[in-house]
């Protein structure tokens, strides 16, 4: 259902980004980028408080008039950014909290791998297939 | 080339070679020499021709073409011996040459002589494999490419070990043929050559005998027969030499029919990874932490990127440790990938942790089990495979989620099941191990999960033992007295300091007690003095040892004294006193002869107290001289170091 997925790392450098392919990949690699200043808006704003009380789901970053970007972040300050697809309007807001929190659970796993340094980027083959099963199948009507 | 052929043949007849065998044969020997040096592959036939003299093939490649041959070993013998190699220990151009022929000869089916390659031979046949497609020897062409995908993959665990068998014969029986188990530091290139050899040979081998190439499977059932026999003297000689290092060189083998045989973990290979975890944690039914799984699997060579892959397979249920059946997988793909697996997209089932953990039993703290088992394993272990397998795959449905705690339970009833089939002499054990389970069961369990288990330990054994408890301060030289109670300005002040404190006070002897006693004075006095002294305090006044004796004794005058004052203008009252005075009397007496006692006692242990501070004085006297003189011989030393200040 995402057309896009992106795992941000704390230092706001790009640890897993993965689009459904497309021509235009760079528009997609902008919306994320520029998403991130709203990330951390809306962290800021919610920092006054302690962390804890600040939840994980930050909902809709801002909306395009074609895609929709979706933010979450971890207590760690990685930030996952996914874009959706505006036409599809039967995506619920639980939805995307339900694939974000999967999101979670493997990044998570990939963390305990001992052999990943934080920071690298992320090639868990696991990981890719979770997205893949996320990303959405662009019909092609060629 | 004949000629020299001829003249290093000694008493072998000359060589006569065509164009097309020499061609052929200095390819391969080229290749052959290539492949020792570590060269890709063969040098132009050119410069192999140019050079044939210098050359020496080496024996590993040089073993990997004859029995390419598929001759029978025996008959490949004989042609080493033949061609003289075996003579001069190594296969030099000559003895290579007329090897070939000879193998070709053997492939026709003439006898293996001298006088066979005389004649007008066929190119010998060497099956090679898409490996060392570069070159393609005889009718080999045919043989290749389209098998390959699934037969490479599933015969290569084969190939090893028929390779292996071959190597071993070799290795016996031939010294020249220096086989692949030559010391494990060999360059692991080098080691990869020869075994891509043996795998393609053993595959396209198989696919010769069997013409379907996806029957091949099956057809793996042959050559596993007389290999298997071969099963009991290699698991010592394995362990051996997988126990020797980590390098895994030498591929543990499989015995299995299924399609998982690359993934399918032996007996051998199970207690070496068993081995390898309780090196690295002692308690095998706990964690190895990821660190402590990491350095160790680094050691390997792998690349972090397949390291981080196998891991991810592995560690199933994600925490960040392993287990022993994760470990047990994970070193299993580790050896896989060294050999030159390539690493599966998901973990094949018979590495499932809930597989590892039914199909081999837990070792247990006494393995006695797991020998025995191990042992009747290897012997039925074709035929029950299938058996096997289909029990399991029920168990393990109905035992999905084996936690780690029911290993042991579960061990015991995947036990149970397949020992019903299998050889009967290992159930009597069974009634042994539910005890032994259980007892182990508690065991694990009130053992702490946690892989810091370890970092506990040597914590606590690096804490240092609280040290002796020190010596009570004491005197050091006069350590016979006590000097502290002696000093103690204290209680028993009394007498010395040596008696505990006496109890308190009699109550004073009544005046008319008294009375009495001052008329017989001195004996009562005598004998009370020792019962009082053990009886009171009487204390303060009788503090200085120098007149013991005389203070009681007066202190009991001075009582008496009263005692007769106040009995004195009492007598008038005497005569109905006097009744009454009888008894007391005889109180008064025993109580007199009491102090007289007690007086005594003090006196005694005054001269007792006095003696020992006596000797005490002498001693620190002896003390203080001999520090005295210490001092004087220290003094005439300084003033002999001091520098000599005359002027």
């Amino acid at each position: 259902m995402a057309v896009c997925v992106a795992v941000i790392a704390k230092e706001n450098y790009p640890l897993y980004i993965r689009s459904v392919p497309t021509e235009n990949e760079l528009k997609f690699h902008y919306m994320v980028h520029t998403s991130l200043d709203v990330v951390d808006e809306k962290i800021s704003a919610m920092g006054k408080a302690l962390v804890d009380q600040r939840e994980l789901y930050l909902g809709l970053l801002y909306p395009t008039e074609d895609y929709k970007v979706y933010g979450y972040v971890t207590n760690s300050k990685v930030k996952f950014v996914m874009v959706v697809d505006s036409s599809n309007t039967a995506l619920r807001d639980n939805e995307i909290r339900s694939m974000f929190r999967k999101l979670h659970n493997s990044y998570t796993d990939v963390m305990c791998n001992p052999f990943y340094n934080p920071g690298d980027r992320i090639q868990s083959r696991a990981f890719d297939s979770m997205v893949t099963s996320m990303m959405i199948q662009e019909p092609r009507f060629q | 080339m004949e000629a020299a052929a001829g003249a290093g043949c000694g008493s072998g007849p000359p060589l006569l070679l065509s164009e097309g065998e020499q061609q052929c044969y200095s390819e391969l020997f080229a290749r052959c020499t290539g492949a020792a040096s570590g060269g890709p592959g063969s040098g132009p036939p050119e410069a192999a021709r140019a050079a044939p003299g210098a050359a020496t093939a080496a024996a590993g490649p040089v073993a990997d073409l004859f029995r390419a041959s598929q001759l029978p070993s025996e008959t490949l013998h004989q042609i080493t011996e033949l061609c003289g190699a075996k003579r001069i220990g190594y296969f030099g151009p000559t003895q290579f040459y007329i090897a070939l022929k000879l193998i070709a000869a053997a492939q026709s089916g003439l006898p293996v002589r001298i006088e066979s390659i005389k004649c007008e031979l066929p190119l010998p046949r060497f099956m090679m494999s898409k490996t060392d497609s570069d070159i393609r020897f005889g009718n080999s062409a045919e043989l290749h490419g389209t098998k390959a995908p699934i037969p490479y993959l599933l015969s290569e665990k084969n190939t090893f070990k028929r390779m292996d068998d071959e190597d071993k014969q070799q290795e016996t029986q031939s010294p020249t043929m220096s086989p692949l188990a030559s010391p494990p530091s060999s360059p692991p290139h080098y080691q990869r050559v020869p075994l891509s050899h043996g795998y393609s040979k053993l595959r396209s081998s198989t696919e010769q005998m069997h013409p379907a190439p996806y029957e091949a499977r099956q057809s793996l059932v042959q050559p596993e027969g007389p290999s298997s026999g071969n099963q009991g003297p290699k698991p010592p000689r394995h362990q051996a030499s997988l126990i020797r290092s980590f390098s895994v060189e030498r591929e543990p083998q499989d015995n299995s029919n299924y399609p998982d045989e690359p993934w399918r973990i032996t007996e051998e290979q199970r207690e070496y990874y068993v081995n390898q975890f309780r090196s690295l944690q002692p308690d095998p039914s706990s964690f190895i932490s990821g660190s402590v799984a990491k350095n160790f699997f680094t050691k390997s060579k792998l690349s972090i990127p397949e390291l981080s892959y196998i891991w991810e397979l592995s560690d199933a249920d994600c925490d960040g440790a392993l287990t022993l059946p994760e470990f047990c997988a994970a070193f299993h793909l580790i050896v896989a990938r060294k050999n030159g697996y390539p690493l599966p997209e998901g973990l094949p089932p018979t590495l499932q942790p809930e597989y590892l953990q039914a199909a081999f039993p837990k070792p247990k703290r006494e393995c006695a089990l797991f020998d025995s088992y191990s042992e009747s394993m290897p012997a039925n272990q074709q035929p029950h495979d299938l058996n096997r397998m289909e029990k399991l795959s029920i168990k393990d449905g109905a035992d999905f989620p084996v936690s780690t705690q029911d290993l042991t339970g579960d061990d015991k009833q995947a036990l149970k099941s397949t020992m019903d089939e299998a050889v009967p002499k290992d159930t009597s054990e069974d009634p042994a191990t539910p005890k032994d389970s259980n007892s182990l069961k508690a065991r694990p369990r009130s053992r702490s999960y946690s892989s810091t288990s370890i970092e506990e330990a040597m914590k606590k054994g690096e804490d240092p033992p609280t040290p002796p408890p020190r010596p009570q301060k004491t005197h050091s030289r006069a350590s016979s007295l006590d000097l502290n109670k002696v000093f103690q300005p204290s209680v028993p002040a009394t007498k010395s300091g040596l008696l505990p404190p006496p109890p308190a006070l009699p109550p004073r002897p009544c005046p008319s007690q008294s009375e009495q006693a001052s008329e017989a004075e001195l004996h009562p006095q005598l004998n009370r003095a020792p019962s009082q002294a053990a009886e009171s305090s009487p204390t303060k006044k009788d503090t200085p040892y120098s007149q013991p004796p005389s203070k009681p004794i007066r202190r009991k005058l001075r009582p008496e004294n009263q005692a007769t004052e106040n009995q004195e203008p009492s007598t008038t009252v005497g005569g109905s006193v006097s009744v009454a005075t009888i008894k007391p009397h005889s109180t008064v007496q025993k109580q007199s002869s009491k102090q007289k006692k007690a007086i005594q006692t003090a006196i005694r242990k005054n001269k007792e107290a006095n003696a020992v501070l006596a000797r005490l004085n002498s001693e620190l006297q002896q003390q203080l001289k001999e520090v005295h003189q210490e001092r004087i011989a220290l003094e005439n030393q300084l003033e002999q170091l001091r520098p000599v200040t005359v002027l």
